[in-house]
Parts: C-alpha cells; sequence; structure tokens
C-alpha cells in the first residue's frame, strides 16, 4: 500500500491537523492511476509537436528563399504526395482496426493489421526516401537553397519519426507473439497508437503548408 | 470507494474508439484531404492566397477530425491533463508561429531597402533617416 509508507513522510513534512493529512493520502493514491503513462507519452507528443513547430516556422520563414534555384512549384510531385497521403492515412485506419482487434482480445487480427499498418509505413517511407533521391539527383538536395535546407528538415524528421514508429511496430509485434495481449503490450499498443495518430497530424499541417502551398503561383 | 476508483481508473477516462468512430474520422479524413489537393492541381481558385487560406482551414478541420476520431481526445481523458496540455501546446505554437512570422516578415522589410538599392545606397542615406 503506497499510501503506508507515505503516511510517515507526511506527516514528518506538514505537522498539520488530521484532516488535511487524509486529503494528501487521498490525493497521493488520486493522481497515480494506472494508465498515468499514457499521460506522459501524451505530454511527450505535446513536446513533439514543439519540435515540429520549430521546423514549421522555419520553413515558413525560409521556404521562398530559393537562392536562384529551383522552386516547389518546379520540384513538387503532387500526384506522389498524393499516393503519400492516402498511405498515411490507410494505416492510421489499419491501425485503429488493430486497437478495435486487442480490446476484443483478438491476437491473430491483431497482429494482421498490425503489419499491414507497417506495410503501408513502409510504403510511405520508400516513396518519401524516392523523392528524395530524385530530388539530390536533380542538383536540388538540402545544401542547394534555404528553402530545400528547411523542406529536408522538417519533411526528414517527420520521416525518422516514421522509421522510429515502424521500428517500435515491429518490435511490439515480437512482443505480442511472444506476450499476447497482456495489460503491458496494451499499454504499449495504446502508446503506439498515439504516436501513429500524432504523425498523420503533422502530416496534414507537412502536405497542406509545404506541398500544397508551395506549388502555389 | 476503492472499487469506484478501480472502476474508474479500468476505463481511465479513456474513450478507445469504435468501428464506427474509426470509419467516421476515415471518411471525413479522405474528404478533408481530397478537396485541398483538388483545389490546387485544378487550378479552381484565380487568386492563390484565396486557395492557400481554404487549404489551411481544411487543414485545421482535419487536425481537430484526427485529434477527435482517432487519438480519441476529449475533455475526460486523463482527468482533462490532456485537454489542457494539448491548449498549452497550442497556445505555445501559436505564439512562437505567428511572432516568428511577424518578426521576420518586417526584418525582411525593412532590410529589403538597403538590399534592392544597393548600388544607389550611398547616394540616398537620409532615406532610413526619421
Amino acid at each position: 500500500m503506497p499510501d503506508l509508507v507515505l503516511d510517515p513522510a507526511i506527516a514528518g513534512a506538514v505537522p498539520a491537523a488530521r484532516a488535511p493529512q487524509d486529503d494528501m493520502v487521498f490525493h497521493v493514491r488520486d493522481h497515480h492511476p494506472e494508465n498515468g503513462t499514457l499521460l506522459g507519452f501524451w505530454i511527450y507528443l505535446m513536446s513533439d509537436c514543439l519540435l515540429f513547430a520549430v521546423l514549421f516556422i522555419a520553413y515558413a520563414v525560409l521556404g521562398r528563399n530559393f537562392a536562384g534555384g529551383p522552386s516547389g512549384a518546379e520540384l513538387f510531385d503532387l500526384p506522389l504526395v498524393a499516393v503519400n497521403t492516402a498511405f498515411l492515412l490507410l494505416s492510421s485506419i489499419t491501425y485503429g482496426f488493430a486497437m478495435l482487434s486487442s480490446q476484443r482480445a483478438r491476437l491473430g487480427s491483431t497482429l494482421l493489421w498490425l503489419g499491414v499498418t507497417g506495410l503501408f509505413g513502409l510504403a510511405f517511407l520508400g516513396l518519401e526516401l524516392y523523392e528524395f533521391a530524385h530530388l539530390i539527383h536533380q542538383g536540388a538536395g538540402p545544401q542547394r537553397s534555404a528553402f530545400l535546407t528547411s523542406f529536408f528538415a522538417l519533411v526528414g524528421t517527420h520521416g525518422l519519426h516514421v522509421t522510429v514508429g515502424i521500428v517500435w511496430l515491429v518490435t511490439l509485434l515480437f512482443q505480442l507473439n511472444r506476450h499476447g495481449l497482456t495489460e503491458a503490450n496494451q499499454r504499449r499498443l495504446m502508446c503506439l497508437s498515439m504516436f501513429w495518430h500524432f504523425l498523420d497530424v503533422i502530416w496534414i499541417g507537412v502536405f497542406t503548408f509545404v506541398y500544397l502551398m508551395g506549388v502555389l503561383p | 470507494m476503492s472499487a469506484h476508483h478501480d472502476h474508474e481508473h479500468g476505463h481511465g477516462g479513456h474513450d478507445h474508439g469504435s468501428l464506427r468512430s474509426y470509419a467516421i474520422g476515415f471518411i471525413l479524413s479522405v474528404i478533408l484531404t481530397a478537396i485541398p489537393f483538388w483545389l490546387v492541381m485544378g487550378n479552381a481558385f484565380r487568386n492563390s492566397s484565396t486557395t492557400a487560406f481554404v487549404i489551411l482551414g481544411f487543414a485545421a478541420v482535419q487536425i481537430v477530425v484526427h485529434m477527435i476520431y482517432f487519438l480519441h481526445m476529449n475533455t475526460r481523458a486523463e482527468g482533462g491533463w490532456s485537454l489542457l496540455a494539448l491548449i498549452f501546446t497550442i497556445v505555445l505554437v501559436a505564439i512562437v508561429l505567428v511572432g516568428s512570422i511577424w518578426v521576420m516578415y518586417h526584418l525582411n522589410h525593412n532590410m529589403m531597402p538597403g538590399m534592392t538599392h544597393a548600388p544607389g545606397a550611398a547616394a540616398q542615406p537620409a532615406h532610413h533617416m526619421p
């Protein structure tokens, strides 16, 4: 019982009346819910949001500094970006299906939907790497202009997050396979779910602000 | 009391979503993604700044849709702390984003005369004097 351990400490620190002491014990118990991990992870995501905000700002400020190089309108291939967006959106819904399966304690279909999500994630990454390789091959690498530096920094950081998400997803596949849908694995699934959907939210900002607005005259 | 708490934390105030909510979220996101792409690729508006504002509006709505239907954001999750953290982050991002763009725009604006008229800058030194 954590409150029994904490009781003397509180009594030593606050030699007050009985009533507030009871109150504090109550709060100690109340503020350590079993899924405090989820709130903690949410706060991590919010700090990640600030990281992306800074990269978006860099792009907003430098996005039109072409240094005589190619502009977004000349470089961006919108159909490719649309396909990439579709991959990420589909991976979001398939992750949702994995979560629904895990709530119904169906290990097989959880693994299946997680695998499908991972494949969509890989397809997204593959297309993004193809786009990057194509740009660099054209001489439009990150060194070319401030616009391209901020573009590669923003889109690359998002891609890096997706890569980490896929590594996490594969790890979780092995853990689920070995331990099943235990409470710890359910919690991990929930955290990765937040991470994955969060990356999709960031991608909305990327395709709107970078690609669609980048090709506007 | 303990039973009551266990019951509450069992769900943790988290809405894990249903097939219906995921489906609604997915259909809404497809629509909200397709329209901006169509607007830009089909040159729907003559004026680019109109297009920019409209697609930014669609992005904002889509982000809210994702928050509600995929991230299951609501006022009850974690006793409201997730929402509070989210609002705090949005306020920070808004201040930093708007502030930076505003400052950098004015910086460019104030630098421009000196840079664009570089050859003639010496001839017009009084330009910047109040």
